[in-house]
């Protein structure tokens, strides 16, 4: 696949309009997205009116943008005015925002393209795809597996070629786990750098939107296109955010790489074979590679489990029938708050409110929100300690690669499992990459994680840049659209 | 109002009633406390709305800094510690609230410990005042207006995130007395402060009462809050019935339990709405959306220059225009009137211009503070040029009274609007022709009073008065027949 920069400057030099660039990704979807199921809304009238725009722009002699004519995926979680977002669930189905979320407005100032909205785990709760309301996405690379989860579309659609660049949000993974799956680059940045205005809430402390894409500076981009501060996010850092494009390429010699076992141990063997070979890669490239401990990490995911369901409890509460959204009639407002409930979320949201709301309830606070709390304190500490002795840390993403369509929908901690690796970096607010690093026997993608401090986005660009041009070479998947080329 | 404030009103046979305060009241933000919507009363429903406000998905709480700022003029008003604070998620179901949860501060509010100090000299202290957003309101429509028999809900969002502080008083109110003197006294800081206008009859100012009774010196009581006091007057029958209601119980054995209760106005009587067991476990919990609020060392001194002087400096003042007679009850309590209606610079002021101090308050405090948001807007000078019409007997006292209804209701010139009503003093000519005719009526009734008996001025003013079809001015009339009595 053409990558981003690539076809924006083809745009930008006029080479190649725009509207064609689109032409080509919109048929890509309607041809290919029948078998993956990326998409729940595809935008061609407003991505075709949009790409004209840019193309007048170009032909006016003005500056379209870094990402002119680039089409995007948006995770359906992201508000967009007039168009319907419904985070897969029943209870927004047809909901269609007033406003664009503050990343969709960027990305638009950019000159990028918003092609269509991606399938997701009902309220980014799930970590396979298979809790959307809407029906599961598929794995490119294998259609009985799942993409993983909860931002599965957009890493599914960059997979497959249908779009060079997609939008998640990670909250516990949610965007590193599926581009692992997927074999495609996933970024989660410092919690802050991104505004969140517009991003439908699964828990807000940890949520952090982030892009897909097939190369690593691809994703710098996107991400510099999104960084940066927004008066309607309180929790948006109030500062310039990191630059990354110009560092790219100053490799990795001098670093210290830190190998963390908590984030090795464990994992299936063919998946450790290839962190360990991309140690091996960064240690050839000048960097001090080290292997080290972290315990406090391995409480990571119980944390998680209570503390983003405790906020996922409350901001899924406005879900109640009155004012947008489905309605479910009964005899006095309390029924039709439980009837609307009771039919418009699905059973993995309905038992994280459950346990959220159990983690909240009086007489329970202190022992597991609150404990929870000082976890995520302990994480914070012991990665301010392991960071004395490293700049960046190298581990596993996932601890399997996809796993088949069914697997473990009946399990729900099985399920939570897969958040393993990726957790301990929400629960800190720091910034971490997913990049594909080969495969496994069968030919499944694995990605291997960079692990960096706050706002130390440019340096998890650099590692990842070595890393990705010393990567096995990617096959094409086997749902590859007409789009898909090797990067 | 000759009761002691601070003493046991009930008397109920040794119980004493204790009281806490809480109140909440709307700020006069521009802005709504989280968005950039309109804080406004009485506008068209669902007006001032927008996404963060109405809780849409994805819309996310700005913290408004006028807001702060008048919570912390409240702080500084009410002597409390202004501390670093933290937004909390009071979480429950409410189609008024309209991300069911309301935000709001918790257990690190940002003022704490205070007290306020009623005119009686006696000190109410202030547990805290924090900041908080307000709900939408619902009105029920069919069946009594009540939800439980509604046919149908309708609600208005305008006043959904309005910003409002709410301030907790300690227990230490002992009367229903003592707890209307700290409402009205609150009232009057807030209003001083420029935080809120502190209108009870539109929702701007609401107080809710925490009531229970014990013997003296006994462990507190089981207490009772009481819900829906709209007005000064229902905060002191609500506390009353429900002292009463409470001494009935344990006197016939009984236990008061603990429960929220409504006050009926109409029914004159407090009934039950949940009880402790039904409560709402709100499972409060640091909300994630904003951060923590940590106002400056800068700006809580710009705060605390800001903060006006407080009613109770303000009667020390009016008292003094008055000298020794401003301590006398009857003084004090129309300085209190004036105070409280923010009328104390329109008066001073006329007293400044010459108007003897008396004079300025009987009419600030009377027909001035009948009409208090007019008194507020009226034109100094012309306030003053009638109190001088009256002072140096143009006007008589009556007269007086009349045209200043005027003057709230239209403004305009006291002199223009004394002669639309007739009101044009009697020259000193004319009166003396007057009194010569009356003499020469009356010619017993003058020797009399030449003579010494004073009862005959009234005499002789009154037949002035009917003569002159009310024109003329008592006291100039009592003046010239004791000229002529020499
Ligand atoms: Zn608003």
């Amino acid at each position: 696949m053409t990558s981003a920069l690539t076809l924006a400057e083809q745009v930008r030099s006029g080479t190649v309009s725009a509207t064609e660039i689109v032409e080509r990704h919109l048929a890509a979807i309607d041809e290919s997205d029948g078998a993956v199921h990326a998409f729940l809304t595809v935008l061609h009238d407003a991505a075709r009116r949009q790409a004209a725009e840019v193309d007048r722009l170009v032909a006016a002699g003005q500056d379209p943008g870094p990402l002119a004519g680039v089409p995007v995926g948006l995770k359906d979680n992201l508000c967009t005015r007039g168009v319907p977002t419904t985070c897969s669930s029943l209870i927004l189905d047809g909901w269609c925002p007033p406003y664009d979320a503050t990343v969709v407005q960027r990305l638009r100032a950019a000159g990028a393209v918003a092609v269509g909205k991606t399938n997701l785990d009902e309220f980014a709760m799930g970590s396979s795809t298979e809790n959307s309301a809407f029906g599961p996405t598929r794995n490119p690379y294998a259609a009985d597996r799942v993409p993983g989860g909860s931002s599965g579309g957009s890493a599914a659609a960059v997979s497959a070629g249908l779009v060079p660049l997609a939008l998640g949000s990670d909250t516990g993974g949610s965007i590193r786990q599926p581009a692992a799956l997927c074999g495609v680059v996933g970024m989660k940045p410092t919690y802050g750098t991104v505004s969140r205005y517009g991003l439908i809430a699964f828990a807000s402390s940890l949520d952090q939107i982030g892009p897909f894409s097939t190369t690593v500076a691809d994703a710098a981009a996107l991400f510099e296109v999104m960084a940066g501060h927004d008066p309607l996010d309180s929790t948006s850092l109030n500062r310039p955010a990191p630059r990354s494009m110009g560092s790219l390429d100053d490799g990795v010699d001098g670093l210290r790489v830190g190998l963390p076992r908590e984030l090795i141990d464990g994992v299936a063997p063919e998946v450790a074979a290839r962190v360990a070979q991309a140690a091996e890669v960064l240690d050839a490239a000048g960097a001090t590679v080290t292997e080290c401990s972290i315990p406090e990490l391995s409480y990571g995911l119980s944390a998680y489990y209570l503390l983003a369901p405790a906020e996922a409890s409350s901001n899924l509460s406005r879900y109640d029938g009155v004012r947008y959204g489905l309605r479910v009639d009964g005899d006095d407002v309390e029924a039709m708050m439980r009837a609307t409930r009771e039919a418009g979320f699905g059973a993995e949201v309905k038992r994280r409110i459950m346990l959220g709301t159990y983690a909240l309830s009086a007489g329970y606070y202190d022992a597991y929100y609150g404990q929870a709390q000082k976890v995520r304190t302990l994480i914070i500490n012991a990665f301010d300690h392991a960071y004395r002795n490293a700049d960046v840390l190298l581990g596993a993403t996932t601890p399997t690669t996809a796993f088949p369509l069914g697997d473990k929908v009946d399990d729900p901690m099985a399920m939570y499992l897969s958040d393993v690796c990726t957790v301990p970096s929400n629960l800190a607010g720091h910034p971490a990459i997913s990049i594909p690093f080969g495969t496994d026997a069968a030919g499944l993608p694995i990605g291997v994680q960079v692990l960096a401090s706050a706002l130390c986005e440019p340096l998890v660009f650099r590692v990842a840049t070595v890393l990705e041009s010393a990567a096995p070479p990617v096959t094409a998947p086997a749902l590859a659209a007409a789009t898909w080329s090797a990067p | 109002m000759t009761e002691q404030p601070g003493s046991s009103a009930a008397g109920d046979g040794g119980w004493e009633p204790v009281i806490g305060l809480e109140v909440h009241c709307e700020l006069r933000t521009e802005t709504k406390l989280f968005c950039g919507c309109r804080n406004a009363f009485g506008d068209e429903p669902n007006t001032n709305v927008c996404p963060v406000c109405l809780g849409l998905p994805g819309s996310l709480p700005v913290l408004n800094a006028m807001a702060v700022d008048y919570a912390m003029r409240i702080g500084t008003a009410l002597h409390c510690e202004i501390r670093p604070s933290l937004f909390h998620r009071k979480n429950y179901f409410y189609p008024d609230m309209p991300k069911d949860y309301q935000i709001s501060q918790f257990d690190e509010p940002i003022n704490v410990n205070g007290w306020l100090e009623l005119p009686d000299g006696s000190r109410v202290g202030v547990e805290r005042a924090h900041m908080e957003e307000d709900t939408g309101k619902t009105t029920h429509v069919g069946g009594g207006g009540r939800i439980h028999d509604a046919q149908h809900s309708l609600v208005d969002y305008n006043r959904a995130g309005v910003p409002l502080v709410e301030i907790v008083s300690r227990p230490d109110i002992r009367s229903s007395l003592q707890a209307r003197l700290y409402a009205a006294e609150l009232r009057g800081i807030l209003i001083a402060t420029g935080a809120s206008d502190g209108r009870m009859e539109e929702g701007s100012m609401r107080v809710d009462a925490n009531v229970s009774v014990r013997r003296p010196n006994d462990e507190l009581g089981t207490r009772c809050e009481i819900k829906n006091l709209n007005s000064l007057r229902s905060l002191v029958r609500a506390i009353e019935y429900e002292i009463s209601r409470q001494v009935d119980v344990l006197e016939s054995g009984g236990t008061v339990l603990q429960q929220t209760r409504h006050w009926d106005e109409n029914e004159g009587q407090t009934v039950a709405l949940r009880s402790k067991e039904e409560a709402f476990d709100y499972r409060y919990f640091p909300e994630p959306d904003l951060v923590r609020v940590v106002p400056d060392t800068t700006w809580q001194s710009e705060v605390a220059a800001a903060v006006g002087p407080m009613p109770a400096d303000r009667r020390e003042k009016l008292a003094a225009l008055l000298g020794p007679d401003g301590a006398t009850a009857a003084k004090a309590d129309q300085i209190a009137t004036v105070v409280e209606n923010g009328l104390d610079v329109l008066m001073t002021k006329a007293v400044h211009a010459g108007i003897g101090a008396p004079l300025a308050l009987a009419r600030t405090a009377n027909e001035a503070s009948a009409e208090p948001d007019r008194a507020r807007a009226l034109d100094t000078a012309a306030y003053t040029a009638l109190l001088r019409m009256e002072q140096d007997g143009s006007l008589s006292a009556t007269q007086a009274k009349v045209v200043l209804a005027d003057l709230l209701d239209r403004g305009g010139d006291p002199a223009a609007l004394a002669r639309d009503h007739g009101f044009e003093a009697l020259g000193a000519d004319s009166l003396s022709g007057v009194i010569d005719e009356l003499i020469a009526a009356h010619p017993n009734e003058w020797t009399r009073y030449v003579d010494g008996d004073d009862k005959l001025t009234g005499f002789f003013t009154g037949q002035a008065m009917k003569a002159t079809q009310q024109k003329a001015n008592g006291k100039a009339v009592a003046a010239e027949l004791r000229r002529r009595r020499g």
